[in-house]
C-alpha cells in the first residue's frame, strides 16, 4: 500500500542554522523519485524530515507540512514512532545490527516492535530477504552474524530489514555510494522491483543512477555556502536530463557546476 | 653511481649491516651481570641500585653497540625500544614480586579448613581459625553494594549518553566527577553520621551503602565510555524501523556494549572488594560468623587482614593468616577479572561468517 507524500513550505534547522528552506513537492505513490544536488545542499536533511528522523539530531527542528495521504506527519499528537513504521529508511553506510544474526536482523523491526505472530516470522523473513534479492545468498547461513556479509549484501540486508515491517514509503540516502558497481546494479534492479509495492525516494550523487532508476528527479541547490538549501525544480526524470527548465539544473547535470 | 658498480665490496644502499636478533638479550644479560659486578665491587647492598645500574648500562650499551654496527639512526631507534622495555620491566617487577610474596607467604595456612572456619574463640595471637566469616561478609557486603551501585550507575550513564541535554546533565556529570574523588573514609563517615542520627549499631549493609557510593561513579564513567562507542548509525537504524527509543536502548545499544559495561562493573567491584576504611567504620569486624548483613557486626576480607596485622602482637600465626587472606582476596579479584573478560569476549559483537 504505497502512499503519496505532499510537502509544503518545509524548513528545517540544526539549532539556529537553517539547513533547508521552503521546500514544496509531491511524491507520487508507486514511483521512484531521485534527489540530486551538490553536497551540503540539504538532501539528507530533507529526506530525514520525511520520516521525522531529523528531530533525532540534537537541535533538529522542522517547520511546514508533510502530508502522507492527507495526514500531516507534523500534526499535533502525531507519534514519530508510528510515522517511522510507515516510512522506512535505508542509510548511506550499511548498518546491520552487529549483535544479531542475519535472521534476527531482518526480524528486528517486528521483534522490537513486538507486534507479530511467531508462526509468521519465518515467512516474513523469507519474503523480505527474497524481496531484497538476498535469499539465495544467505538461506544457508541465516543464523550467522550479518556483519560477515559483503558490503553489497549488507546493504540488501538493511533493505530487507526495512521492508520487513511493511512500510508505505522507503527512503534511501545514497544507498550505493559505499558499494562496488556490481552491488550497485543489484540494488538498482531491486529498486525497480520495490517500486511496485512502495513509494521510493532516493538520494544519489550518481546522475546515471538517477537517470536509470527514477521516474521523477528533484534538483536541490544552495545559493552560497552557509545559505539554506532549496528545491530548484522537480520534474519527470527524462525532462530533467534532456531539457530542464532551470539553467542551474542543466549546468549541474552537464558538469558545468562550480 | 650506476647499478653495475654495485658489487659485493660496495654494499647496496638499501641493505645495511644489522645486529643479529639475539643482540638485545645479550646486551641485557651483559648489563645485568656488569651491574651486579660493579655493585658488588663498590659494596652497594641494595638490589634497587643494582637494577638501576643494569638498566642504565642496558640503554647506553644498546646505543653504543648499535651506533657502531648499524649507524646512528638505527641506534636511536633501538634506544627508544630499550627505554620501552626498561619501563615495562620496572612496571612489572613490583606486580610480580607482590604476587610472588603473597603466594609464598599465603599458601602456608591456606587450606580447606582455613576457608571453612571462622576465628570464633581463637585468640588473634594463636594459630588456627580461618576466614569463612570474612568471606561471607565480603561477599554479602560487596554483593549488596553491587546490587545497588551497578544499576544506578548504568542507568545514570544511560541518562547522560542517551537523554542528557542541558543543565541537568551537566550537573550530574559534575557530581559524578566529584564523587570519583571522594576518599573512601569520607564515604564511610557520611554513612556513619546517618547511623549516629538513627542510633544504629554497626552492620554489614551500612558498609554496602558506603561501598555503593564509591562504586557508582566508576560504573558511570566506564559505562558512559562504552555507550559512546556504540555507533549512532545503529541507534538511527533502529529508530528508523519505528522502534521506540527506550526499546532501542534496551535491545540495540545495551546488547552492543554489554561486554564493555560488564568489564567496567567487574573492575569497580574489584576496587571496592579491597576497601578497608569504610568497612572498619561501619561494619566493625566480628570474629564469629554472621550471615545476616542487616544486623550485627560482620567481618570482611580486607578488614580481617588489617585486624590480623593490627592485633597480632608480633604473633607469626596472625601474620600467616593475614597473608593467606590477602591471597584469597587477590584470587577473588583475579577471578572477577577473568569472568569479566570471558563475558566481554562472549558478548562482543560477532564478526566472521
Ligand atoms: N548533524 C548536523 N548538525 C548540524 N548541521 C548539520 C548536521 N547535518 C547536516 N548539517 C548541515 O546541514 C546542511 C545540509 O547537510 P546535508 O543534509 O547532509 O546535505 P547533503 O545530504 O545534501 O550533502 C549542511 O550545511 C550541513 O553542514
Ligand atoms: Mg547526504
Amino acid at each position: 500500500m504505497a502512499k503519496r507524500i505532499d510537502v509544503s513550505g518545509l524548513t528545517a534547522y540544526y539549532g539556529s542554522h537553517k539547513a533547508i528552506e521552503d521546500i514544496s513537492m509531491t511524491v507520487e505513490p508507486r514511483s521512484v523519485t531521485a534527489f540530486i544536488g551538490p553536497s551540503g545542499c540539504g538532501k539528507s536533511t530533507f529526506l530525514r524530515t520525511l520520516n521525522r528522523m531529523h528531530e533525532v539530531t540534537p537541535g533538529g527542528r522542522v517547520e511546514g507540512k508533510v502530508l502522507l495521504d492527507d495526514e500531516d506527519l507534523y500534526g499535533a499528537g502525531v507519534d514519530p514512532v508510528s510515522v517511522r513504521r510507515e516510512v522506512g529508511m535505508v542509510f548511506q553506510r550499511p548498518n546491520p545490527f552487529p549483535t544479531m544474526s542475519i535472521f534476527d536482523n531482518v526480524a528486528a523491526g517486528l521483534r522490537l516492535n513486538g507486534n507479530y505472530r511467531k508462526s509468521e516470522l519465518n515467512d516474513i523473513v523469507e519474503k523480505s530477504l527474497k524481496g531484497a534479492n538476498l535469499w539465495n545468498e544467505v538461506k544457508d547461513r541465516l543464523s550467522k552474524p550479518g556483519s560477515g556479509l559483503s558490503g553489497g549484501q549488507q546493504q540488501r540486508l538493511c533493505i530487507a530489514r526495512a521492508i520487513a515491517v511493511e512500510p508505505k514509503v522507503l527512503l534511501m540516502d545514497e544507498p550505493c555510494s559505499a558499494l562496488d558497481p556490481i552491488s550497485t546494479l543489484a540494488i538498482e534492479d531491486l529498486i525497480g522491483e520495490l517500486k511496485e509495492r512502495f513509494t521510493i525516494v532516493i538520494v544519489t550523487h550518481n546522475m546515471q543512477q538517477a537517470a536509470r532508476v527514477s521516474d521523477r528527479t528533484a534538483f536541490f541547490n544552495l545559493a552560497a555556502v552557509g545559505q539554506p538549501g532549496r528545491l530548484i525544480e522537480i520534474d519527470d526524470t527524462e525532462r530533467i536530463f534532456s531539457n530542464p527548465s532551470v539553467q542551474a539544473t542543466e549546468d549541474y547535470i552537464s558538469g558545468r557546476f562550480g | 653511481m650506476s647499478t653495475a658498480a654495485v658489487t659485493d665490496k660496495r654494499p647496496s644502499t638499501l641493505r645495511a649491516a644489522s645486529l643479529p636478533k639475539w643482540t638485545p638479550w645479550a646486551i641485557a644479560a651483559g648489563s645485568v651481570a656488569l651491574g651486579i659486578g660493579i655493585s658488588a665491587a663498590a659494596g652497594l647492598s641494595s638490589k634497587i641500585q643494582w637494577g638501576l645500574i643494569a638498566a642504565v648500562l642496558f640503554v647506553l650499551g644498546t646505543y653504543g653497540i648499535a651506533a657502531r654496527v648499524e649507524g646512528r639512526r638505527q641506534a636511536k631507534d633501538r634506544v627508544a625500544t630499550s627505554f620501552v622495555w626498561v619501563a615495562f620491566v620496572v612496571a612489572v617487577i613490583p606486580l610480580v614480586s607482590l604476587i610472588w610474596v603473597t603466594i609464598a607467604r599465603g599458601v602456608k595456612v591456606l587450606d580447606v579448613y582455613f576457608l571453612t572456619h571462622s576465628m570464633g574463640v581463637v585468640a588473634d595471637t594463636e594459630p588456627g581459625g580461618g576466614i569463612y566469616h570474612a568471606i561471607i561478609g565480603s561477599l554479602e557486603q560487596v554483593g549488596l553494594a553491587t546490587a545497588i551501585g551497578a544499576p544506578i550507575g548504568v542507568l545514570t550513564a544511560i541518562y547522560l549518553v542517551e537523554y542528557g541535554r542541558g543543565r541537568l546533565a551537566k550537573a550530574v556529570t559534575f557530581f559524578v566527577d566529584v564523587m570519583t574523588g571522594i576518599p573512601s573514609i569520607v564515604a564511610g563517615l557520611f554513612i556513619l553520621s546517618l547511623m549516629l542520627i538513627f542510633e544504629m549499631q554497626p552492620f554489614g549493609f551500612a558498609g554496602s551503602l558506603a561501598l555503593a557510593i564509591l562504586m557508582m561513579p566508576v560504573v558511570v564513567r566506564s559505562t558512559e565510555e562504552m555507550l559512546k562507542l556504540v555507533p549512532n548509525e545503529l541507534r538511527e537504524a533502529s529508530l528508523a524501523l519505528g522502534v521506540p527509543k527506550w526499546r532501542t536502548i534496551l535491545k540495540v545499544v545495551l546488547p552492543t556494549s554489554i561486554g564493555g559495561i560488564t568489564t567496567g562493573i567487574m573492575l569497580a567491584v574489584a576496587r571496592i572488594a579491597g576497601e578497608t576504611a569504610p568497612v572498619l567504620l561501619l561494619v566493625f569486624g566480628n570474629p564469629f560468623i554472621n550471615n545476616n548483613p542487616f544486623e550485627g557486626a560482620q567481618a570482611s576480607l580486607p578488614l580481617y587482614i588489617y585486624q590480623q596485622f593490627a592485633n597480632s602482637a608480633g604473633s607469626g600465626a596472625a601474620y600467616d593468616r593475614a597473608w593467606a587472606a590477602s591471597l584469597t582476596l587477590i584470587a577473588f579479584v583475579m577471578i572477577l577479572n577473568l569472568v569479566a573478560r570471558g563475558i566481554a569476549r562472549w558478548k562482543a559483537p560477532k564478526t566472521g561468517r
